[in-house]
């Protein structure tokens, strides 16, 4: 192994330098007092995880995960997201708080990346988790809040992509008998293969009918009127449920007047066995990259001994700044106070009171960049 | 309806995919596949097309630079980029095969040579067989004849230089076709753009 040079550093880690992280903290700021408004409250869980609990727990994919050995040879994980570590303590610390229970975080994740240097292996998400409610009400409330946030944060153009993990697995039992034949079908629709999802389907042993409903899955996308489409293709049981509850929902996000940033898409399907219901993604016009992303997810809470339905979503900061139209600003004067030997006491003494105001430099030489004011005690007088 | 930017490789792929949107009645000029830019925007349909090297077309849409591209089955399954497959075009028909010398026999020690490393590993893992899997950039055919690799996995559409050099095709690891395939913002957030598109291109293949 050769040492690495001075300035690298490991895959996918990076140095947040002052102008960038500036504009990241004021966009936190901003996220922090929305969510706060909404009721919920911060909590920190930490960097360090027991692999047995929160790395089993997490939707990320097992190659993804730092892991590293405690003294005792027990696996550790860095926090690889913020939801499982938060279900360990919702039922724990807080299984006594009653329900349900509204928390945010702002914090750092890590996940290792594998294809190019500029993939962030460490990056921050701001996010909700709505505990102990599984009503619609409580989805809507979800989504609006990340409606609320995004705006907040600077986004002009974005949209929220619904879909729900019971049309499409409610859909598949109700149409294909064998198991293995609904698990490719839907493994398709995970890696977005859709030549493979209908070249699957035309291989099946059902009812052209039957195929053409399957088919018809993929046309699922776009507004209210696409619940119509969809409810057309279910006959009852878990899809039509499905759709049901998208139908309620949207009558919750009209209430919240959020409808204009909202478009469904049936095919959304996240991580494997993760999400149990309504589910969704956010993107912004200039992003390639989904900026957020979020649902319903049911049984984890099983997973720590519990039975609390809950719904949330996390954005993923360094996108949401590349995509931020919000200039970041410095409202406070900046001033630059030069003294001698002789005027110290008094220069920073001056400093001191001006710093209650005003961002204040002090130093015996020329200023290294431009301040609004230059004040110089030098030869025993104030030059302003 | 937004501007789509489309990734295309140049060559064969390009030409017959063009070929199928002007048959589905788009108006894209004549001249314009014999220009050397790498940008070639075409106003009268809203599309900036991107002439790319063909295994780079899935990272240009994958990070949204191109909101769909064309390109072939083989590239995707290598590359392994999230990405949205959305039709089969059905043009530049080929198959991924392994093939060696004609008068090849197993060895205690294989060796395939090919620009597909991921999967051509990938295939003789499932297969149950042990591989030494070495990475080339073009000319595969040379390898088994210079006794680099006992055999090779590659793309083969006639046959022909697989003959001309004196291999034969072994085992077929799937066939390949030309792809359309869209970054998974621009599938939502061009959603009407990228829905003419494809209704366009469905309306001329063949099914």
């Amino acid at each position: 192994m050769t040492k690495p040079l001075g300035f690298e550093k490991p895959l996918g880690m990076r140095d947040y330098l002052p102008d960038l992280l500036w504009k990241q903290r004021q966009i936190e700021e901003k996220l922090h007092r929305c969510m706060l408004h909404w009721g919920y409250q911060e909590i920190l869980t930490p960097t360090l995880e027991y692999y047995d609990t929160v790395g089993e727990a997490s939707a990320t994919h097992d190659s993804k995960l730092f892991k590293l050995l405690d003294r005792q040879g027990r696996t550790l994980v860095l926090r690889p997201d913020v939801t499982a570590p938060i279900a360990r303590v919702a039922s724990s610390l807080l299984k006594d708080e009653p329900r349900p229970l509204r928390l945010m975080y702002n914090t750092n994740v890590f996940r290792a990346q594998e294809k190019e240097a500029g993939r962030n292996a460490e990056f921050t998400q701001a996010g909700v988790e709505l505990i102990g409610d599984s009503s619609v009400e409580a989805d809507a409330e979800v989504i609006a809040l990340a409606v609320a946030c995004l705006k907040e944060a600077g986004l002009e153009e974005f949209k929220i992509a619904i879909g729900h993990v019971g049309f499409i697995e409610g859909l598949l039992e109700e149409v294909v008998p064998e198991k293995s034949g609904r698990d490719q079908l839907k493994e398709r629709l995970h890696n977005s293969d859709y030549v493979g999802f209908r070249q699957d389907i035309a291989g099946l042993t059902i009812s052209e009918d039957e195929k053409n409903r399957l088919r018809g899955i993929l046309k699922l996308r776009g507004g209210a009127d696409r619940l119509e489409d969809a409810e057309a293709l279910t006959i009852n049981g878990r899809a039509r449920r499905a759709v049901r509850n998208l139908k309620e929902l949207w009558a919750a996000l009209q209430a919240y007047d959020v409808t204009d940033y909202v478009l469904f898409d049936l095919n959304l399907l996240s991580s494997l066995n993760y999400y149990t219901g309504i589910l969704f993604e956010g993107y912004a016009a200039n992003q390639g990259f989904p900026i957020c992303g979020g649902g319903r997810y049911d049984d984890l809470f099983k997973q720590f001994g519990m039975d609390n339905p809950s719904t949330g979503f996390a954005i993923k900061m360094d996108r949401l700044i590349q995509s931020s139209d919000l200039q970041p600003t410095q409202e406070k004067k900046t001033i630059y106070i030069r003294f001698d030997q002789e005027t110290r006491n008094l220069a920073l003494k001056r400093a001191m009171l001006l710093r209650q105001e005003a961002i204040v430099v002090t130093g015996i030489g020329e200023p290294s960049q431009t301040f609004d004011q230059i004040i110089d005690f030098r030869g025993g007088h104030e030059d302003v | 309806m937004s501007k789509l930017t489309v990734a295309m490789p140049k060559g064969r792929i390009f030409e017959e995919a063009v070929e199928l949107l002007r048959k589905a009645g788009l108006d894209i000029p004549p001249e314009f596949e014999d220009s050397r830019r790498l940008i070639i925007p075409v106003d009268e349909i809203g599309i900036d097309f991107i002439l790319a090297k063909p295994t780079d077309v899935p990272t240009y849409v994958e990070y949204g630079v191109a909101d769909i591209g064309v390109v072939g089955k083989d590239v995707l399954l290598e590359e392994e980029r999230d990405v949205y497959e959305l039709l089969d075009l059905k043009i530049s028909y080929c198959r991924l095969s392994v093939a060696g010398l004609a008068n090849w026999q197993p060895t205690d020690s294989p060796r395939v040579a090919t620009k597909y490393p991921k999967v051509a590993s990938k295939y003789f893992r499932e297969k149950g067989a042990q591989v030494e899997v070495i990475k080339l950039n073009g000319s595969i055919e040379l390898a088994p004849m210079i006794g680099l690799a006992d055999r090779i996995v590659d793309i083969v559409s006639t046959g022909r230089t697989l003959k001309e050099n004196g291999l034969v095709e072994l085992e077929e690891i799937t066939p390949i076709t030309s792809r359309l395939i869209a970054n998974r913002v621009s599938y939502r957030m061009k959603s009407e753009a990228i829905d003419y598109v494809v209704e366009k291109f469905a309306s001329v293949i063949p099914s």
